[in-house]
């Protein structure tokens, strides 16, 4: 498991965040975090609290009404992904997968799938073929390239979303409660997986993957700010910060 | 995979959740069944589904000109043997292919047997008669009706969905069009196995059969929740789509391949073609 390293070079920088739905539902309170390159870093908070808002900002997907975030030491905002350079940039080296695998999964078969984001990056298509066979060996998912996502398992729809987003090799993965709905094997399978991979954030509740991959953790409460910053041994053994998270009983 | 409940023995029971529970799930079999077809082994599966758009068009385009019985009469002949020799069971394709074209087509081609001017072929009562113009111009329409929809048959029940899309391009329909056709059937299907588990839940906690009112009152309900989860999960797509480099227009690839049997097959085609079109 890997330490926090501040001479790392960091990924994410967000500062004094705040998100609200609607203009009425409060999702993220002046947040502020940091994400270095190499390590598996935990946001751990109960449902609504806020974490996967959280990850989309961090996604460029949703943009916070106040604060600021950095990504790769630039600013990270609709303007700047409007710049084709830095949109090829941000998105060849930031790869999301959803909590929903079936908002992930929207295309035809698993093939298409797989191949759909590394078409969209302007990729070479025999460059693209080589990154979709490698990305359904290396999920154990080619016997299935044909399939059609409402012919998969809960546990193969995961793994189809894990290669749509590894065929575009990215370096840091974003991973929304990603042991959401797996049984025993694949959450095993999904922690190795996890382990192969450089930098990862994860947004979850699951106390045992927490504990199994990350080596740092952030924990958000239920107010939507984060209560706790520190490593995984010490915010788990906390039992006062975690019932006060509604993140155990 | 969502478990799907079982039409038979929701049959006994006639209410509204039932009826609606059959009809999700003859959907959803229909299409996996239609899916199952195009996945076994047979000619015209192994063909190239760019080259089948190609082919249907042109035999489609041979039966609309032909003025000769015997050409139309061959090609559906023909329709039946590529039915055969596709693993797709005969019984089950002259069904499918003609369960519904006497009544639609037939609706056509009645007064066609009176009012066409020629010999008399058959006197019935009240004074109306066949001709035998009449006659012949009425089977020209049904073996036309019929043999053009055994060749748009055969071309759907043997390529799988996704590849009917894809093959799309080959007509010049734009990727963006393909790829929202290609979407809204997978979630159609999403769609639809949630309404299922949402009337199976209904019907565990209903135990009596549901007035008009109450049945209706439940259909909005219903349809309001799907609505809204089809907005929510909408916008998750779209995020999804722009999380890995979506900005506004697909780009898409196809992996089809023309094969020396592909060519030989289109070439096939094309002589079939020229010999009904002289041949009229």
């Amino acid at each position: 498991m890997d330490q926090p390293n501040l001479t790392r070079q960091p990924i994410f920088e967000a500062s004094q965040l705040c998100f609200v739905y609607n203009e009425q539902i409060p999702a993220l309170d002046h947040v502020s975090m940091m994400v270095n390159s190499g390590e598996k870093l935990a946001i751990l908070g109960s449902n609504g609290s806020g974490k996967s808002t959280l990850l989309k900002i961090l996604d460029g997907l949703y943009f916070p009404g106040s604060g600021s975030v950095r990504a790769f030491t630039k600013i990270l905002s609709e303007r700047a992904l409007r710049d084709d350079a830095f949109n090829f940039e941000f998105r060849s080296r930031v790869g999301f997968v959803f909590q929903d695998s079936d908002a992930q999964l929207f295309m035809p078969t698993v093939w298409d799938e797989v191949a759909f984001g590394p078409l969209q990056l302007g990729i070479a298509q025999a460059e693209v073929i080589k990154r979709v066979e490698a990305a359904l060996l290396a999920l154990h998912i080619e016997k299935i390239s044909d399939r059609a996502p409402h012919q998969l398992s809960g546990g193969e729809k995961k793994r189809v979303a894990l290669a749509s987003v590894l065929s575009l090799s990215p370096e840091v993965w974003l991973l929304d409660e990603p042991s959401a709905g797996l049984d025993p094997r694949s959450a095993a399978w999904l922690i190795d997986f996890i382990h192969s991979q450089t930098t990862v954030v994860l947004a979850t509740h699951d106390l045992r993957l927490v504990e199994a991959v990350a080596g740092r953790i952030y924990v958000i409460d239920e107010n939507h700010r984060i209560v706790a910053e520190g490593t995984t041994r010490e915010v788990l053994s906390n039992h006062d910060l975690l019932v006060q998270a509604n993140l155990t009983i | 995979m969502s478990q799907l409940a079982q039409p038979s023995r929701l049959k006994s029971r006639s209410g509204f959740i039932e009826r609606t529970l059959i009809d999700i799930n003859n959907t959803l079999e229909q299409s996996l069944f239609a899916e199952k077809i195009a996945h076994k082994k047979g000619l015209l599966q192994a063909l190239d589904a760019r080259l089948k758009v190609i082919a249907m068009l042109m035999l489609l385009l041979a039966v609309s000109l032909s003025h000769q019985l015997v050409i139309i009469a061959g090609l559906y002949t023909g329709a039946l043997i590529l039915a055969a020799v596709s693993n797709i069971s005969l019984g089950f394709f002259i069904k499918r292919v003609w369960a519904f074209i006497p009544f639609f087509t037939g609706i056509v081609a009645l007064p066609a047997l009176f009012i066409t001017p020629g010999p008399a072929l058959a006197h019935l009562p009240l004074g109306l008669v066949i001709t035998r113009t009449g006659a012949l111009t009425a089977l020209f329409l049904l073996l036309r009706v019929g043999t053009s929809v055994s060749m748009a048959t055969l071309f759907v029940l043997t390529t799988p969905w996704n590849s009917v899309l894809k093959a799309l391009g080959v007509l010049h329909v734009p990727d963006v069009l393909i790829l929202t056709l290609g979407m809204t059937y997978r979630y159609i299907h999403l769609l639809l196995h949630l309404a299922n588990d949402m009337f199976l839940s209904r019907k565990s906690r209903i135990l009596r059969r549901l007035k008009g009112t109450e049945e209706r009152r439940l259909m909005a309900a219903t349809s309001g929740i799907l609505l809204g989860k089809s907005l929510q999960l909408s916008s998750e797509v779209y995020l999804a789509m722009e999380s890995r480099g979506f900005r506004g227009y697909p780009h898409t690839m196809d992996r089809f391949q023309m094969r020396w049997f592909d060519w030989a097959a289109g070439l096939v085609v094309v002589l079939l073609t020229l010999l009904a079109i002289v041949g009229r």
